[in-house]
């Protein structure tokens, strides 16, 4: 019974990490996110609080989705009291054939990050008429 | 509790202990970030004063802004609202990922110093909330001129 059932809490990245192969010496957060799937395709939602929309980038480059939204830095005031600091995000993720690339949408409202990825039309489920003698 | 992963909790654990431990070294630089499903308290905030004002910021994305409710009294601010789940019905065995929390939420932060209760504006814009407020003349500072013989 339990191996059938699937863990809903993924581990929450809380760690702060720069990004592989790169000497970019900006840090990045990894944002949580959720994906579904629907008859059309994956939904991916993510939490951006702090990146403007107009910021955030967007890529697909040899099927893998880069997520990265830089965020201003705080203005230089003393906090009394904090308990978060904005760090740019980052996130990646590897696509699999199904995706139509060329057909991503985004949306992004309230700090949260919406992109729909259609299934390309030749992976979507198709009936097959079985004909009868 | 089948499902539970001894590990994985004591994972968490030591994560909460560090964060609590964290704020006494030094400045947390590396991202508090929002873990939805710990136990702990949503939103996270953060606290500014200046000479005149006290400033609210508040950590909570994808919250439809109509559900926002900000409450303030004597000097206790009331934070509540909802941040919703993805919309439509979807089946457990569609989800790949699920690491967004959902729900309600509601928070009270207590002010340092005494605040004008009519001058407060809050404003919603990127997933932050920051709710400003104007101290009441009392909590203000003061120069005092000294006499001199």
């Amino acid at each position: 019974m339990a191996e059938n059932t699937i863990q809903q809490t993924a581990p929450q990245s809380t760690e702060v990490t720069a990004t592989e192969a790169t000497r970019e010496p900006e840090r990045f957060v990894t944002p949580p996110v959720d994906i579904y799937e629907t008859k059309e395709g994956l939904t991916v939602v993510a939490d951006l609080p702090g990146a403007a929309p107009e910021t955030i980038g967007i890529d697909v480059e040899d099927g893998v989705l880069t997520i990265k939204a830089p965020v201003a830095e705080d203005a230089p005031r003393e906090a009394v009291y904090r308990e978060f600091a904005l760090v740019s995000y980052f996130r990646q993720f590897q696509l699999g054939e199904k995706i139509d690339q060329g057909a991503i949408r985004a949306d992004a409202r309230n700090g949260v990050l919406t992109l729909h990825l259609p299934f390309a039309e030749k992976a979507k489920p198709r009936r097959v008429a079985v004909a009868t003698g | 509790m089948l499902g539970t992963n001894p590990f994985r909790e004591l994972d968490l654990l030591r994560r909460e202990v560090d964060r609590l431990f964290e704020g006494f070294a030094s400045p947390p630089n590396r991202a508090a970030f929002l873990p939805g499903r710990a136990a702990r308290s949503y939103p996270l905030i953060n606290l500014y004063e200046t000479a005149d004002e006290v400033l609210v910021e508040a950590l909570a994305p994808g919250v439809d802004p109509k559900s926002l409710e900000v409450t303030l009294q004597e000097n206790a601010l009331l934070i509540a609202g909802e941040k919703p789940r993805p919309a439509g019905e979807i089946a457990q065995e569609a989800w790949h990922r699920n690491e967004r929390a959902a729900g309600r939420f509601l928070r009270q932060v207590k002010l340092p110093t005494a605040v004008d209760q009519d001058k407060v504006a809050a404003d919603y814009r990127n997933g932050i909330l920051t709710v400003r407020l104007q101290k009441s003349e009392a909590a203000r500072p003061r120069r005092i001129a000294i006499n001199a013989a």
